[in-house]
């Protein structure tokens, strides 16, 4: 775009209602007066998360479109990311120039992940509701997305979830790919968050950063059949199929 | 030049261009009560391949035909000479823009066609689509001067030709994806057994020649003779799928 470059493009993933529409709101509040923002969202029934995010104020209105993915909201961000590609390219053109250009995937399992053809970097988001053991269960997404978010950290102990603890099993899931423990509710955690984006954008800018596919099947956990513990690996050489 | 390979992926629904999104119709059509079973499915894509697939169809011959100037101007072999070259580049530009007339005034015949709003829209959308992917998965200079916002069976004329297709084949396959996109959409919108909806697509084989034959003599002629085939069923579920909220399909 401007200076023949275009926006950071950051795609935020995470199964249904784990935070994607409020990590996108926590970051346009923190961010808003230092880059100037966009956000495609992607909607499976509704233009919601469109909504919510206009209701929320973060941004000016027209900087927020909703794109309809036809109930297949994994295959928007990865097998056919053009619908993605020309919002966010139409949205870099009519606000030349935006520093960053946020894209929501729909709601999906944990699986899905965006291919680098759409953004330079992405952040995976999880919930302390969901379950204290859904960051060891791994897959791409949790694996290998630049950023692992665990959100609503404030509700542990409503959920009976052993905060510190998730956390540590998600950075081992990661093997020191970063993870932040996140909630609205605790400024010092929405401030981490900014600084990570400001980090990235820095990077893209200087022409430091390389966009990494987080698709490869990531190592993951496998629950043992003879109760001996499972085990974590990865599939590759050698190892007989098997599907999950 | 025929591509029976290029056909296949330029036919093939996984092609990235974004027409997953879309039911052309099926959605509304349902949720207005009538397509409620596999008979109403047969007669739906039966409809909509007589109709609006048989016109767009039209339509992408026609652009096919329309971009030939440009293509034998490409294909000319380049002459060498310093004092030609300048006449030569003068040429190239006037073709390029007798192309985007031609286009420019098919257009506005399929517009004329298709009177619902949000049809000519979403037609523009898709075309829009099919022209960015078409332009990574294939870079032609045809496609980076076809101009903006073509409907989507004359971006399908432009890239039937630039993949090396004939009129008829990207007839054929306009005509196909008429009929495979909403009753792919069928599965997920209605109770109908997935085995059935592709034997409707199948049953619909003869049909789908014949209109591709007819759609290639009406691209052929005078486009201001392609007759007006829209469906007025289609144009107002069209119109009424814009104001639903909650919906799986784009269209
Ligand atoms: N307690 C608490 N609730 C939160 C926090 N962040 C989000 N929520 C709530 O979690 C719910 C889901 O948040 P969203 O941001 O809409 O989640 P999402 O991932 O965008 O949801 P979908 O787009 O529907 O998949 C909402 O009710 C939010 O108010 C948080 O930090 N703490
Ligand atoms: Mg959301
Ligand atoms: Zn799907
Ligand atoms: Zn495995």
């Amino acid at each position: 775009m401007s200076n023949g470059k275009r926006a950071l493009r950051l795609g935020i993933a995470g199964p249904v209602g784990t935070g994607k529409s409020s990590s996108i709101a926590n970051i346009c509040t923190a961010l808003a007066d230092e880059f100037r923002i966009g956000v495609i969202t992607n909607d499976i029934y509704t233009d919601e998360d469109a909504r919510f995010l206009k209701a929320a104020g973060v941004l000016p209105e027209e900087r927020i479109r909703a794109v309809e993915t036809g109930a297949c909201p994994h295959t928007a961000i990865r097998d056919d990311v053009s619908m993605n590609l020309l919002a966010v390219e139409g949205l870099e053109e009519d606000f030349d120039p935006l520093d960053i250009v946020l894209v929501e995937s729909g709601g999906d399992n944990l699986t899905a992940t965006f291919s680098p053809a759409l953004v330079d970097a992405q952040l995976f988001v999880l919930d302390v509701a969901g379950g204290g053991d859904v960051a060891r269960k791994g897959g791409p997404g949790i694996g290998r997305a630049d950023l692992l978010v665990i959100n609503k950290i404030d509700l542990g102990e409503h959920v009976d979830v052993d905060v510190e603890q998730m956390l540590a099993d998600a950075r081992e899931a990661r093997e020191g790919h970063p993870v932040l423990g996140v909630s609205r509710k605790i400024p010092e955690t929405v401030e981490a968050l900014a600084d990570w984006v400001r980090e990235v954008h820095a990077r893209f800018v200087k022409g430091d950063h390389t966009p990494v596919d987080p698709g490869p099947m990531a190592p993951h956990f496998h629950a043992d059949e003879d109760a001996e513990g499972g085990y974590m690996h990865t599939h590759g050489e050698g190892e007989a199929a098997h599907s999950h | 030049m025929r591509s029976r390979s290029a056909l296949l992926v330029l036919a093939d629904g996984r092609l990235p261009t974004g027409g997953y999104a879309h039911s052309a119709g099926l959605e509304q059509a349902i949720r207005q009560g009538w397509v409620t079973e596999i008979g109403g499915l047969r007669d739906f894509l039966r409809g909509r391949l007589h109709t609006t697939g048989l016109m767009n169809a039209a339509f992408a011959v026609a652009a096919w035909n329309a971009v030939d100037e440009f293509m034998l101007a490409e294909a000319a072999p380049a002459r060498s000479s310093n004092a030609e070259s300048t006449s030569e580049s003068t040429s190239g530009t006037a073709s390029t823009t007798s192309t985007a007339e031609a286009l420019l005034t098919l257009n506005a015949e399929l517009i004329a066609r298709t009177p619902s709003p949000a049809l000519r829209r979403i037609g523009a959308w898709l075309g829009t689509l099919m022209l960015r992917s078409m332009r990574s998965i294939h870079p032609h200079p045809l496609l980076e001067t076809l101009p903006k916002d073509l409907q989507q069976p004359l971006v399908y004329g432009a890239v039937g030709r630039v993949l090396g297709l004939s009129d008829a084949d990207t007839a054929a396959t306009i005509l196909h994806e008429a009929v495979t996109g909403p009753a792919t959409a069928a599965v997920k919108l209605m109770h109908i057994d997935p085995f059935q909806a592709h034997g409707a697509i199948i049953d619909l084989a003869a049909d789908l020649d014949e209109a591709a034959e007819r759609a290639t003599d009406f691209g052929r002629g005078d486009p201001a003779e392609i007759p007006a085939l829209s469906a007025p069923l289609s144009d107002f579920a069209a119109e009424l799928h814009e104001g639903d909220n909650v919906r799986l399909f784009a269209s």
